[in-house]
C-alpha cells in the first residue's frame, strides 16, 4: 500500500468532502482545500422551494385522490432538484455532511409522504452538518420526518411502538449488540408523547400522550424523555466510536480505520462530539493518504460531481430535464429523499451493476448537453474531470471521440471516474 | 484488520451483506447464460430453487391465521381476523384473505406449510435477524451465505445461482463466488463512435486499483448482456408503482417491488434450459408497525398475484415441473397488537414451499399462543430444517456440510 501523490490528495479532499472539484480547484493545493471546505462562514445557497400544504383527499375521492398524489409528486421534484442544486454549488462540506446525514438517519419520502417535513429534517441536517452530534441527535429523535417513518406518531402510554427506539440504538447512536430487548422497550416508553398531526410538519408534545413512570434503561431508573434517553444512548462509551466508525465508512474507506487511528478520531469527537474536529482529524491521518482508500461513487455523488465539473446547475434545467435527472438516478439506483431502507444506502460492488452502468451513460449524455462544451483533447476532458490520469485502456477508448459532447459523457463513465481513487 | 474486527465494523455499520461486498456480483450476460443452456442445458430432472425473501418481517399470525383460537382473538382485537374472513385450511387455522391463489395451490396439494419457524435467541433486528436468515449461521456472523457456501461446494460457478434484484442479497454470496446477477428491465446502449468508446472502456487495465477494475468488469458483461438481449427481450418501460399510503405503510425495512415482474424473468430462464439451480427474488413493504390490516392484505395479495401464475406456469413444462419456491421472511410479529393497530418485531413465522415436488399439507406444530417467551411465539421448527431439506432434496448437495453440522430435516416435504 502506498500513498497518493499531493495533487491527487486534494482531489480526494474534494471527492469526500465535497461533490468532486470544479475545473482548476485541484491546482491551488490541499491547504488551501482544507480551508475552502472546512471553513465555518455560512453559505447562503439557493432559498428552499415554497411548499404549500397539500390538500387531503377524502376517502374514496379517486380523483381528489390523483391530484394530491400529482401535488405531492411536484414538490418532491421540486425539493430534490433544490437540493442537488446546493450540492452542485456548495463551496463547503456542508452539503457533503448533510448528504451524509440523511444516508445515516436515512427516512423515505416513500412512507413519510410529507415533502414539508422532509425539508424541514434537511434543514437540521445542514444546520447541525459539522456541528454537534448531540444536537442532531436531539433533533432527530423528535424529528416530524423521523416520527412519521419509524411509527412514532403511535407510539403513546400504554401502547408502545417500538420502531423507532430500536433503530435509534441500532443504526443512528451505537451499533447492534450494545442494547438489550429491555432497553428497547423501555426506551420506547421514554419516547411517547412525541406526536404530528396529519396535516402538519412539525412535531409536538403532547402530555397526556406520554408515560411518566419510571424507566429503566441500560441499568439506570428515571422519568427518562426522548432527549434524556438519546443523552443516555450518546453516553454509553462505544457510541463514540460507532459514529465515528461510520464517518469513517462513507468519507475514507470501506476498511475499518486502525485501532490508534480511531483512538485519534475518538478524541478528536470528544464529549462535545464535535464532528468537525472528526473531519479535520480525518484529513490528517496518513491512512486518508492510502492507494488502497478507493471508493466506488455513490449515484448521487457521481451526478453531482459531473455538473460541478460542467458548471450546470440543476435549478436551470427546464422540468423536464429535471424529471430525466431524477429517473436517471433511479436507475442508478439512488433518489435524494428516497433510501431503500432506514439502514441506509449500500456500497462499493453493489452500484456497479449492468443496469447501473446503462443509466449512467444515458445520464452522463443529458447533463453533458446541458452544458457549454469546447473543442477538449483526451488529456483535456482528464482536467475538466479532475481525474488523476487516465489509464492507456482509457485513452484508448476515448481517442475515437471528436465531438466535446460525446467525449465528455463517455468519460465521465470511465472506471477512472465512477471511482473516487 | 483482523477478521473479527473486520466482522463487527459491516456489521456495525448495518451491512448485511458483508460477504456479497467483500466478494462482488458477478454481473453475468445473457450470452453466458443462453449460452450455457445450449452447451450444458438444465436436465429436465435437476431441480431449481427459488427463493422470495420478504423484508421488513411479515406477520406470520395473520398470515396463516388461527382465527378460532380465543387467545388469538384476545390478543389483537382490532387486528384479529374473523373465522369467516379467513380461507380455511383445516386445522383451526386459515389463510390471510389476500391469498385466493395460494388456497387454489393448497386445495391442489402443492402448497407446503411449515410452520412456527424461527431460529434459537431471536433477535428482534431487521438487520442481524435477516443477515441469520441469509447465512444460516444463528450463532455469530458469518461472512457467506448458505446459497454462496452452496456454490463454493459445487464448483464456484456464479451461474448456478442468479439473483434478479438490483443488489446481490448476502444469501448468494460465497466466500469464493458470488450469485450471478441479472436486472430486471431492459439494456439499451447507443450505438456508433460512443458505443464502440463505452465498449472500449470495459476492457482490463493491468494494474488497476481493485474498484476500478471491478468496474470495469461490470462494463465488459454489461456489453455481452446487450448483444444477446438487444435490448428488446424485456425492454419494460418502467412502471409507476402504485404508490399510495396503504401501501408504503411497513416500508422503512427495505425490500424489492414488483414481484411479478421479477418471476416472469425467473420463468423465462428455467423455460430456456439455462442451468441456473437457484435464484433469488424479494418483495419489501412487510414492516407494519401501524395499521396493519390493509398494508399486510395488499402485499400478500401482490405476493399472490405474482406466485400463483408462477407456479401454475411451471407446472406446464417438463423444466418447471423441478421448480420448488420457498418462501420466508427474517421474523413474526408479536402476538399482542402494539395500540397502533399494528405489531412490532417479533419471532417464529410460517414458512411456504409451493411446486410440483412439493407434497402439500402443514408440517411443524403450531406455535402456542398462551405458551410465549417474553410475548413472543416460541419457535416449534429451526430454520435451518428446512434448508437441509431444500438442499438435499432440491440441490442434491451435503447439506450437513454447508450448513455448519445441522443435520435437521423436515420429512416428507418433498416428493421423492
Amino acid at each position: 500500500m502506498g500513498e497518493i501523490s499531493e495533487r491527487a490528495a486534494v482531489r480526494r479532499l474534494y471527492d469526500r468532502f465535497g461533490f468532486g472539484p470544479e475545473p482548476g480547484a485541484v491546482d491551488a493545493g490541499f491547504d488551501a482545500a482544507v480551508v475552502r471546505l472546512f471553513g465555518t462562514a455560512a453559505e447562503a445557497g439557493a432559498p428552499p422551494p415554497a411548499l404549500t400544504e397539500l390538500p387531503m383527499a377524502a376517502k374514496g375521492d379517486k380523483e381528489a385522490k390523483k391530484a394530491a398524489n400529482k401535488g405531492r409528486a411536484g414538490q418532491e421534484l421540486a425539493l430534490a432538484t433544490w437540493w442537488l442544486d446546493r450540492m452542485v454549488a456548495g463551496e463547503r462540506a456542508t452539503e457533503r455532511l448533510t448528504w451524509f446525514w440523511h444516508g445515516h438517519f436515512a427516512t423515505s419520502s416513500q412512507k413519510v409522504r410529507s415533502p414539508r417535513s422532509m425539508l424541514a429534517q434537511n434543514q437540521l441536517f445542514r444546520a447541525n452538518a459539522r456541528g454537534s452530534f448531540t444536537e442532531l441527535a436531539h433533533a432527530m429523535i423528535v424529528d416530524a420526518a423521523m416520527i412519521r417513518w419509524l411509527d412514532a406518531n403511535d407510539n403513546r402510554k400504554g401502547s408502545p411502538n417500538e420502531n423507532l427506539a430500536r433503530e435509534f440504538l441500532e443504526l443512528f447512536t451505537l451499533g447492534i449488540g450494545q442494547y438489550t430487548e429491555v432497553d428497547v422497550f423501555e426506551a420506547a416508553r421514554a419516547l411517547t408523547g412525541w406526536t404530528v398531526r396529519r396535516t402538519s410538519a412539525e412535531a409536538r408534545f403532547v402530555p397526556k400522550r406520554y408515560d411518566s413512570d419510571p424507566k429503566t434503561i441500560f441499568g439506570k431508573t428515571g422519568d427518562f424523555d426522548a432527549k434524556a434517553f438519546a443523552d443516555l444512548a450518546l453516553a454509553k462509551p462505544e457510541s463514540a466510536a460507532f459514529v465515528v466508525g461510520r464517518l469513517w465508512f462513507r468519507l475514507v474507506s470501506p476498511t475499518p480505520p486502525s485501532a490508534q487511528t480511531l483512538a485519534r478520531l475518538v478524541a478528536a469527537y470528544g464529549s462535545k462530539r464535535d464532528i468537525q474536529a472528526v473531519l479535520k482529524a480525518i484529513v490528517a491521518e496518513p491512512a486518508f493518504r492510502d492507494t488502497s482508500s478507493a471508493m466506488v461513487k455513490q449515484p448521487v455523488e457521481w451526478a453531482v460531481g459531473l455538473m460541478r465539473a460542467l458548471n450546470v446547475r440543476p435549478a436551470k434545467f427546464d422540468d423536464k430535464t429535471r424529471l430525466k435527472v431524477l429517473a436517471g438516478l433511479r436507475g442508478m439506483g439512488q433518489v435524494p429523499f428516497r433510501p431503500p431502507s432506514v439502514g441506509g444506502w449500500p456500497s462499493g460492488a453493489s452500484w456497479l451493476t449492468t443496469s447501473a452502468g446503462v443509466a449512467r451513460l444515458q445520464l452522463a449524455q443529458l447533463l453533458v448537453k446541458q452544458a457549454q462544451l469546447e473543442k477538449l483533447s483526451v488529456d483535456g476532458v482528464r482536467v475538466l474531470l479532475g481525474v488523476d490520469a487516465w489509464s492507456a485502456r482509457t485513452k484508448d477508448a476515448l481517442a475515437g471521440l471528436t465531438d466535446p459532447a460525446q467525449l465528455t459523457a463517455v468519460a465521465a463513465c470511465a472506471p477512472e471516474y465512477v471511482v473516487s481513487g | 484488520m483482523d477478521n473479527l474486527t473486520r466482522r463487527r465494523f459491516l456489521t456495525m455499520s448495518g451491512a448485511t451483506a458483508a460477504g456479497a461486498l467483500a466478494v462482488g456480483a458477478t454481473q453475468v450476460s445473457w450470452s453466458d447464460l443462453m449460452g450455457a443452456a445450449v452447451e450444458n442445458p438444465l436436465q429436465s430432472e435437476d431441480s431449481v430453487l427459488v427463493v422470495v425473501t420478504l423484508y421488513g418481517g411479515n406477520d406470520g399470525l395473520n398470515t396463516v391465521v388461527p382465527a378460532g383460537d380465543p387467545e388469538y382473538q384476545k390478543a389483537r382485537p382490532d387486528l384479529a381476523y374473523e373465522q369467516n374472513e379467513v380461507l380455511d385450511l383445516g386445522d383451526g387455522l386459515g389463510l390471510n384473505p389476500g391469498l385466493k391463489g395460494l388456497k387454489g395451490l393448497w386445495d391442489d396439494k402443492a402448497l407446503a406449510i411449515v410452520r412456527g419457524v424461527g431460529y434459537p435467541q431471536p433477535d428482534r433486528s431487521h438487520f442481524r435477524s435477516m443477515a441469520i436468515w441469509q447465512t444460516a449461521a444463528p450463532k455469530s456472523p458469518v461472512p457467506t451465505g448458505w446459497l454462496g457456501r452452496w456454490l463454493d461446494a459445487t464448483g464456484a460457478d456464479p451461474l448456478h445461482a442468479v439473483s434478479v434484484e438490483p443488489t446481490l442479497p448476502p444469501l448468494l454470496a460465497g466466500a469464493t463466488t458470488a450469485a450471478a446477477s441479472l436486472p430486471v428491465r431492459g439494456l439499451k446502449l447507443p450505438s456508433g463512435k460512443v458505443g464502440t468508446a463505452f465498449a472500449a472502456l470495459g476492457k482490463p487495465s493491468p494494474g488497476e486499483e481493485h474498484w476500478q477494475a471491478q468496474a470495469a468488469k461490470s462494463l465488459g458483461d454489461l456489453q455481452n448482456a446487450v448483444r444477446v438481449l438487444g435490448g428488446a427481450v424485456h425492454d419494460q418501460d418502467e412502471r409507476d408503482d402504485d404508490e399510495d399510503e396503504q401501501k408504503t405503510k411497513g416500508a422503512s425495512a427495505g425490500g424489492g417491488s414488483q414481484l411479478g415482474a421479477q418471476l416472469d424473468l425467473v420463468a423465462g430462464l428455467v423455460e430456456a434450459g439455462v442451468p441456473t439451480r437457484a435464484y433469488s427474488v424479494s418483495l419489501g413493504g412487510f414492516d407494519t408497525h401501524a395499521d396493519e390490516r390493509g398494508t399486510q392484505e395488499r402485499l400478500l395479495a401482490e405476493l399472490d398475484g405474482a406466485l400463483t401464475p408462477f407456479v401454475q406456469r411451471m407446472r406446464k413444462s417438463d423444466r418447471g415441473r423441478q421448480v420448488v419456491v420457498l418462501v420466508y421472511s427474517e421474523f413474526g410479529r408479536r402476538v399482542h397488537a402494539n395500540g397502533s393497530d399494528g405489531t412490532d418485531h417479533g419471532t417464529a413465522g410460517p414458512l411456504f414451499m409451493l411446486g410440483d415436488k412439493v407434497q402439500g399439507g402443514f408440517y411443524g406444530a403450531q406455535p402456542s399462543l398462551t405458551d410465549l417467551a417474553n410475548g413472543d411465539l416460541v419457535a416449534t421448527t429451526d430454520f435451518r430444517d428446512v434448508y437441509g431439506t431444500v438442499l438435499r432434496g432440491v440441490l442434491g448437495a451435503d447439506g450437513e456440510r454447508i450448513l455448519d453440522g445441522h443435520t435437521g430435516n423436515i420429512d416428507g416435504l418433498l416428493k421423492v
